[in-house]
């Protein structure tokens, strides 16, 4: 019957309950008010249109990493490289659309490509690495994260700019922000990027579920050694796993690049983007579709709570403490699972 | 309704046949003791917990008392009564409001401003902090949304965000520290930072026994080659045959690198290391404490920056930090926020503050270390820089040229 499905709405809801009645009784304990505490969270994310386009903004790249998370995990691989990825594609599409003039319908998708190719290029030296030698993805990963940080914060300094922090702004012709909706969100940076954010989790909901190539990713994914019994490459495989997972994230980059800030700054440290997507995906249940949901509800807490220190007066690092217990009990749905499951034993 | 909750109690009978969800099995029992882990875990957390607000959320009320506040108490008490609407704000970079650093003498600023006025926290003057480079924007647009007078972006990081947000919102005022942006409602305030590293160069090379001292910057940028540059200069004024060494940490808020750098240049040989990094800093002061702690006799010392940083390096009895370069980021933003208060906000200007606005400095605090002698020269040094013999080089062309000239 139903069960199943019941089940699978029911117990995200209750998680999500009990991290907000948890962060309550935080806010509770410090002598702070909750409930003025999440009327401010809710005011931060959906208060006017200012913030709810700011909400979105900062949703659109959460869905393409946790995508990213969500494919490579689907074929047994654990891209923690999401972060670097994510970098090395807004540099990929900040250069070529601060570079290069070109009419905008070949422009903006050629820098919305290119940061994708440079993503893939990211996810294809673990990939191959796995493949071939064997070595684990996540030390690799990890290992391409500081590679990209600092490579591209050379290449601003020293390449595209003299010794500049920041690189020039991309051309009109290759940016993502419209006056269009910025005026109708009273100028937040809300950009088409949503769109291409949207289009990614349905081709990878394609590409996984209804094409060859996705049944023997996932094959592979389930069980290596079975798959390669059955004939399937299973080096192939991984290699295109960890691209497209690559990929997704570059696309991320692009959002950053080409959409939100039109330009990129040298970090002094990641932008935890890329390790914020580990968390949607997981939220997510690794599916195109909970990641999407996870990424909107990771959007409204991290954009809902930058509101609480001025308006509820709830120092920021409670505000921080608040939202980790939320995320953890979305995610530590196991346990919810376990209780209604007993309560409902102890009922016979 | 008591119809469908018995129906979804069947579904859940229904599911309990199969009790490998998830593909993992898990006993009651250790169930059991992760729930209760998890609600002591919270219990404690909150037990901790203290609803005194003024302790969390304001650092710096310590420190308020540093300014010359008399003279201007009664004044601003006067002009309360004309304007409590008055409403400042400042959005601080990534390195937080306990930075111990600029950001930290920024809200000390606006907290001496607010005391000299008789103004209340979080009504008249607030900070909003940031975690990550996308939350410039909506941070400040949340001020403007609050109808705040004056608006403080603190750092160069944020140049991009001010530039942008004041141009949607000509109403509103704002501030710039370390940068310049054109706009008729943005006043950029600037300081000679190379002059103050220039001084403590020599309180360097006066104290220096190995001949070698370190330099740690945050990130590479122009504002920091201001530090490095006039440091260097000031080193070799008194003596050309120092080594000066100089790495950046690439993070002004990554204080375990700051302590792996300044362990390399201990070791090279160094003694005095003078950091400009922010919060990375706070690892070259652990560094030091660290050697000190395992050996009493260790000569080593540092050098802070922007504010008086002699408590970060006290240890027992003794004390690491040789002095502070003072920025005075407080100086600087209590007296625009003054101005603004009393309606003669500079708007479209760059103010430069330096050694002859005493918001450029030296910290004296540790007399121990800090010895007459080197005092002396750097009062020497000081005198010719206010007089214009010295032009304190600011980037590496000036500081080739000025080296040459030694």
């Amino acid at each position: 019957m139903f069960s199943n499905r019941m089940f699978n709405i029911l117990v995200p809801i209750i998680s999500v309950f009990l991290g907000l009645v948890a962060g309550a009784i935080i806010m509770l304990g410090f002598g702070y008010n909750p409930i003025r505490g999440y009327i401010a969270l809710i005011d931060g994310a959906f208060g006017n249109a200012y913030f709810t386009g700011e909400t979105i903004r900062r949703v659109t790249p959460y869905i393409l990493t946790g995508l990213a998370v969500a494919f490579a995990f689907r074929a047994g691989l654990f891209n923690i490289g999401a972060e670097g990825q994510v970098i090395v594609g807004w540099l990929a599409a900040v250069w070529v659309g601060s570079s290069m003039e070109a009419p905008m319908i070949i422009h903006l998708p050629l820098a919305i490509l290119a940061a994708a190719v440079a993503g893939g290029l990211w996810g294809f030296v673990p990939g191959i690495l796995k493949a071939k030698l064997g070595v684990h993805e996540v030390i690799i990963t990890i290992m391409m994260n500081y590679i990209a940080l600092f490579l591209t914060n050379h290449l601003i300094r020293n390449v595209l700019t003299e010794t500049k922090d920041t690189t020039d702004r991309v051309l009109e012709s290759a940016s993502l922000a419209s006056n269009w909706i910025m005026e109708i969100t009273s100028f937040s940076r809300l950009h088409w990027g949503l769109l291409i954010a949207l289009a990614a989790a349905v081709i990878m909901w394609f590409l996984l579920e209804k094409t060859t190539t996705g049944y023997e990713l996932r094959s592979v994914g389930y069980n290596r050694h079975a798959s390669e019994y059955a004939g399937m490459k299973v080096g192939k495989n991984i290699v295109l796993a960890m691209v497209i997972s690559g990929g997704f994230a570059g696309l991320a980059g692009a959002m950053e690049g080409l959409g939100t800030f039109g330009y990129m700054p040298t970090h002094s440290s990641f932008t935890n983007i890329g390790f914020d997507g580990i968390a949607v995906a997981l939220l997510g249940g690794n599916a195109a579709f909970g990641t999407v949901i996870a990424a909107f509800l990771f959007g409204v807490l991290k954009e809902g709570s930058l509101n609480m220190p001025t308006e509820a007066g709830v120092p920021s690092e409670l505000v921080e403490i608040v939202i980790a217990l939320i995320i953890f009990f979305v995610a530590s749905s196991y346990i919810i699972r376990w209780a209604l499951l007993s309560l409902k034993k102890e009922g016979k | 309704m008591a119809g469908r909750i018995q129906s979804i109690l069947r579904v859940l009978k229904n599911l309990n046949k199969n009790k490998n969800f998830g593909g993992i099995i898990l006993k009651k029992k250790h169930l059991l003791i992760l729930f209760a882990l998890l609600l002591s875990f919270v219990l404690v957390l909150s037990a901790c917990g203290t609803a005194d607000e003024d302790d969390s959320a304001n650092p710096a009320d310590d420190n308020t008392e540093t300014e010359g506040t008399d003279e201007t108490t009664n004044e601003g008490t006067e002009e309360q009564a004309e304007d409590t609407n008055f409403k400042v704000g400042m959005v601080t970079d990534t390195g937080g409001v306990d930075d111990k650093s600029f950001n930290q003498s920024a809200w000390e600023g606006l907290n001496a401003f607010g005391e000299a006025n008789g103004l209340v926290e979080k009504e008249n003057f607030d900070y909003v902090q940031s975690s990550s480079d996308a939350d410039y924007s909506p941070n400040l647009n949340r001020l403007v949304q609050q109808d705040y007078n004056l608006i403080y972006g603190i750092g160069f990081l944020l140049m991009e965000s001010v530039t942008k947000v004041a141009e949607q919102n000509p109403d509103t005022n704002f501030a710039i520290v370390d940068e310049t942006i054109e706009g008729d409602n943005v006043v950029s305030i600037r300081f000679k930072e190379h002059q103050g590293s220039f001084l403590v160069g020599v309180a360097a090379a006066m104290k220096t026994k190995s001949k070698k001292v370190g330099f740690v910057g945050g990130v590479e940028s122009e504002l920091i080659k201001k530090f490095e540059t006039g440091f260097e200069a000031g080193v070799k004024s008194v003596d050309p045959s120092i080594e000066v060494v100089a790495q950046y940490a690439e993070s002004f808020g990554d204080a375990t690198k700051g302590k792996a750098i300044a362990a390399g240049m201990y070791n090279s040989g160094a003694d005095v290391i003078y950091h400009a990094s922010g919060g990375t800093g706070n690892g070259v002061f652990n560094e030091a404490k660290d050697i000190k702690n395992a050996d009493e006799d260790a000569y080593v010392w540092v050098i802070g920056v922007d504010r008086d940083q002699h408590e970060e390096g006290a240890i027992g009895d003794t004390n690491v930090t040789l002095t502070s370069m003072l920025k005075r980021v407080d100086v600087a933003v209590q007296n625009v926020t003054q101005q603004a208060y009393e309606g003669e906000f500079p708007g479209g200007e760059t103010l430069e503050f330096g050694l002859e606005d005493d918001a450029i400095g030296i910290a004296e605090t540790n007399e121990e270390a800090y010895t007459a002698e080197i005092d002396e020269k750097v009062q020497e040094f000081k005198q010719s820089i206010l007089d214009g013999e010295i032009d304190v080089p600011s980037t590496d062309e000036e500081l080739e040229a000025y080296l040459a000239d030694l």
